[in-house]
């Protein structure tokens, strides 16, 4: 066992931290120095920048244009990207669907959809939840029937997607379809490819969330025509396909990154917080809550490292993904709850609050705050994924 | 970066597992907790036997040269069978300090009877006052005079005070003491080390019971006479070797807590499939089942933790070996408090039972805890370091 950097390594760090420091624009450093929300047209932007370089989807294989990097070099690739407070990128088609067509689609499918995923010219996003299918996601309605016209065969769409993240911006949508009400619930879904800008009968209206930000919609299908080769697996087995692409996730699931920004960004306001003749950063209670949360931080590393490991040598992703889900979630939140304490009566202002009143650095705060509760509500509710390990890891009985 | 086990490192696991289930599970274990001594020297040199009491000591020190991995791993599989003799105390913490700052000839006279399993040792360091500060120390030693020490070296030194909740510091055979050479009370520098024998003239010892079922010595060191040559490692400079001691000792503990945390939840899932109410397991109610997978993520949280301890307690860079073992410490203390506590819930009335061997883990646990640091200062001890206030 061995946690140590080897020289190799330490060079990969200081060449990614040099280049991200090159490459980002000014205008994206001055916001990732504030911890600003980004723009989609920042998100892609960096996408792009990213993709120019070949480091865009670090986990991918290289045949299929990653970079060929090893568990080692992709931490400290992630980790880099959290130091620059670098934007984000979309999870849905780098981390999500893409992964999950190397894995399953057919030779067509990878040739027409993967070099788009990577460029960026393709965004994605994901169609599974709906106003009756939540936490029992298998109960989902949205009909696809199959039929054959001039065009070929195909699938006719109908019914309503929601929480459908970025489905405003997003050119293609990955969705869990019911094919047959016959047998089990889980074995009558499909997973069919929908693109959203060339098919008649889409629609998408984004929800104001919480936070501010237009992150969720919802997405409703009429007479919506999907030709079957755009269906992933066979038709019955998109609930496999769905676990599967789940059992990809399991890097960005925790959010250890969001988690040790929100850190950094709760010392950084601390530390700019006049008390008395000191700063917040002084207060020893203060350091201490940041310090209890820092320190189980590194354990949950040490954790998703363990899980990447195994991943890496080829062991089958299991239930574990979810205890990093859990307490990855839970710690996003309440780094995010220090941030908010530090900023003390500032934290009353609001993503328009004049910068006299509130310094941009301390701007989107509130927002993000907000914004995640639903951190340990999306990717399946954290109570969902206790239910999983029970079942899956403990072998408890059911009722 | 690498998490798997080299295969002599599985061997040692499995050999360490077979071993303690055949030779010292916890029936032995509650045994012994009646007993004066509260181990056994013949199972002392089983465990010698197996080549575990010098595991990490290098080989020309006569050791097998391993690294502290592998004592995480055999204490790991000590803690899961309770099993009471002083590994922590006499392999970690003294024979520690004797590998890294012993001369030639100490080493000789003192580590390698301990490593053959004949002798067994102890580090006394704690005192009344001190709580979890490494340099407040009040015991002193003072250059003898000539007329107080005539014999052999001709100088050396005379040692006075007290130490408290000894680990094996009833039954060792020497002791190894930290004891001021200069300085004030709670001075970093002024502060040595010396090698006592047990049956030193001066040294009174006192068995303390715990509430483990472990014993503890009390020691009283009045004008302990010993010669220069009981000196460990260089005067007034102690407070490095002192340090790393301690945090090998939470290393070890985050290992020994990982058995029992492993031990405990083990038998409560096995109990939530087998306790029948209601007319079915109760391990089918979801509330429980929640309360179950909350201590699976801290058992998780806890392997990862005693990983983290036993690769970094032996880093270069001080403040990265203290951050990552504070931090794993904390995960011990609070991770493994949820899981003690929920066991004994799940259980129910029969976890508060004496015959009941999970009770037995609980008070091992709840020791641990405060053993070499509890949570509060962990957490006080890494907001205080460099790296902390780096936002870098």
């Amino acid at each position: 066992m061995d946690l140590s950097y080897s020289p190799e390594q330490i060079q990969f760090r200081e060449e990614v931290r040099s280049w991200i420091s090159e490459a980002m624009p000014p205008e994206m450093k001055k916001k990732a120095e504030d911890g600003a929300n980004f723009e989609q047209a920042e998100v892609m932007e960096w996408h792009r920048i990213l993709y120019e370089k070949g480091w865009v989807a670090p986990n991918w294989p290289e045949e299929v244009g990653g970079p060929g990097w090893d568990v080692g070099q992709r931490s400290i690739f992630s980790e880099e990207c959290v130091r620059a407070n670098a934007p984000g990128l979309s999870p849905f088609g780098l981390s999500m669907v893409g992964p999950l067509l190397i894995q399953y689609g057919t030779d067509e499918q990878k040739a027409r959809f993967l070099p788009k995923i990577l460029s960026g010219d393709e965004t994605w996003c994901q169609g599974y939840s709906e106003p009756n299918a939540g936490s029992d996601l298998a109960s989902l309605q949205l009909r696809a029937d199959s039929g054959t016209d001039k065009d070929g065969d195909h699938y006719i769409l109908n019914g309503q997607k929601t929480w459908t993240t970025y489905a405003q911006y997003a050119d293609w949508i990955f969705v869990l379809s019911r094919t047959s009400s016959k047998g089990k619930k889980q074995e009558g879904i499909t997973f069919l490819l929908a693109d959203m800008n060339n098919t008649e009968g889409i629609d998408v209206k984004p929800f104001l969330t919480t936070g501010g930000t237009l992150a969720f919609s919802e997405t409703w299908f009429k007479d919506a025509r999907v030709p079957v080769e755009n269906r992933v697996g066979p038709e019955g087995g998109g609930w496999s396909m769905a676990k599967a692409l789940l059992g990809h996730e399991r890097t960005g699931i925790g959010g250890i990154a969001e988690s040790s920004r929100n850190l950094k960004t709760a010392k950084g306001i601390a530390q700019r917080t006049q008390v008395g003749t000191g700063n917040l950063f002084d207060d020893d209670s203060f350091r201490r809550r940041i310090a209890r949360k820092e320190m189980r931080l590194r354990a949950i590393e040490i954790m998703q490292l363990r899980q990447l490991s195994a991943a890496q040598l080829g062991h089958a992703p299991g239930a574990e993904s979810s205890v990093l889900k859990i307490v990855g979630t839970e710690m996003q939140q309440e780094t995010s709850e220090l941030c908010m304490d530090a900023m003390g009566h500032n934290a009353m202002g609001w993503l328009d609050s004049p910068e006299e009143a509130l310094p941009s650095y301390q701007q989107s705060v509130a927002s993000q705050f907000n914004y995640l509760r639903a951190a340990t509500i999306y990717g399946g509710s954290n109570e969902i994924q206790k239910n999983i390990i029970a079942k899956q890891m403990l072998r408890l009985p059911t009722l | 970066m690498n998490f798997d086990l080299t295969e002599e490192q599985q061997m040692i696991v499995d050999q360490a597992a077979k071993f303690v289930a055949a030779e010292s599970p916890v029936s032995r274990f509650r045994k012994l907790r009646d007993t004066e001594q509260g181990w056994d020297k013949s199972m002392w040199a089983k465990m010698a036997e197996q080549g575990w009491l010098g595991i990490a000591v290098p080989e020309d020190q006569g050791g097998f040269g391993g690294s502290f991995v592998d004592v995480a791993l055999i204490i790991e599989q000590l803690g899961r069978g309770l099993v009471p003799e002083p590994f922590i105390a006499s392999v970690v913490l003294a024979g520690g300090l004797l590998s890294d700052q012993g001369s030639e000839a100490q080493r000789e006279a003192y580590l390698t009877p301990m490593i053959e399993g004949t002798t067994s040792l102890a580090f006394a360091y704690a005192e009344r006052q001190s709580r979890y500060s490494p340099s407040d120390c009040a015991t002193k030693a003072t250059k003898a005079t000539k007329a107080t020490k005539a014999e052999k070296s001709g100088s050396g030194w005379s040692i006075t005070g007290e130490k408290v909740w000894v680990l094996n510091g009833h039954a060792a055979d020497q002791i190894i003491v930290a004891a001021r050479t200069g300085g004030g009370q709670f001075d970093e520098s002024g502060l040595s080390l010396f090698i006592v024998d047990a049956d030193a003239k001066g040294l009174t010892r006192t068995r303390v019971p715990g509430m483990d079922g472990q014993r503890t010595g009390l020691l009283k060191f009045e004008g302990v006479e010993v010669g220069e040559d009981r000196l460990l490692g260089r005067e007034g400079d102690a407070i490095g070797s002192i340090e790393k001691a301690l945090d090998r000792g939470a290393a070890a503990a985050c290992a020994e807590g990982l058995g029992q945390v492993r031990e405990l939840f083990e038998r409560t899932i096995a109990y939530l499939k087998e306790r029948e109410q209601f007319g079915v397991p109760i391990g089918s109610f979801q509330a429980l089942q929640h309360i179950a997978t909350d201590m699976y993520a801290e058992v998780e949280l806890c392997m990862s933790a005693n990983i983290l301890a036993a690769i970094q307690v032996d880093h270069e860079d001080v403040e990265i070996r203290k951050a990552d073992v504070s931090s794993a410490k904390l995960q011990l203390s609070d991770g493994g408090w949820l899981v003690q506590e929920q066991a004994i819930q799940l259980f129910g009335g029969i976890g508060v039972t004496d015959e009941q061997d999970e009770g037995l883990f609980f008070k091992r646990l709840r020791v641990l805890n405060g053993l070499f640091g509890d949570a509060d200062y962990h957490v006080g001890r890494f907001q205080s370091l460099k790296g902390f206030d780096a936002l870098d």
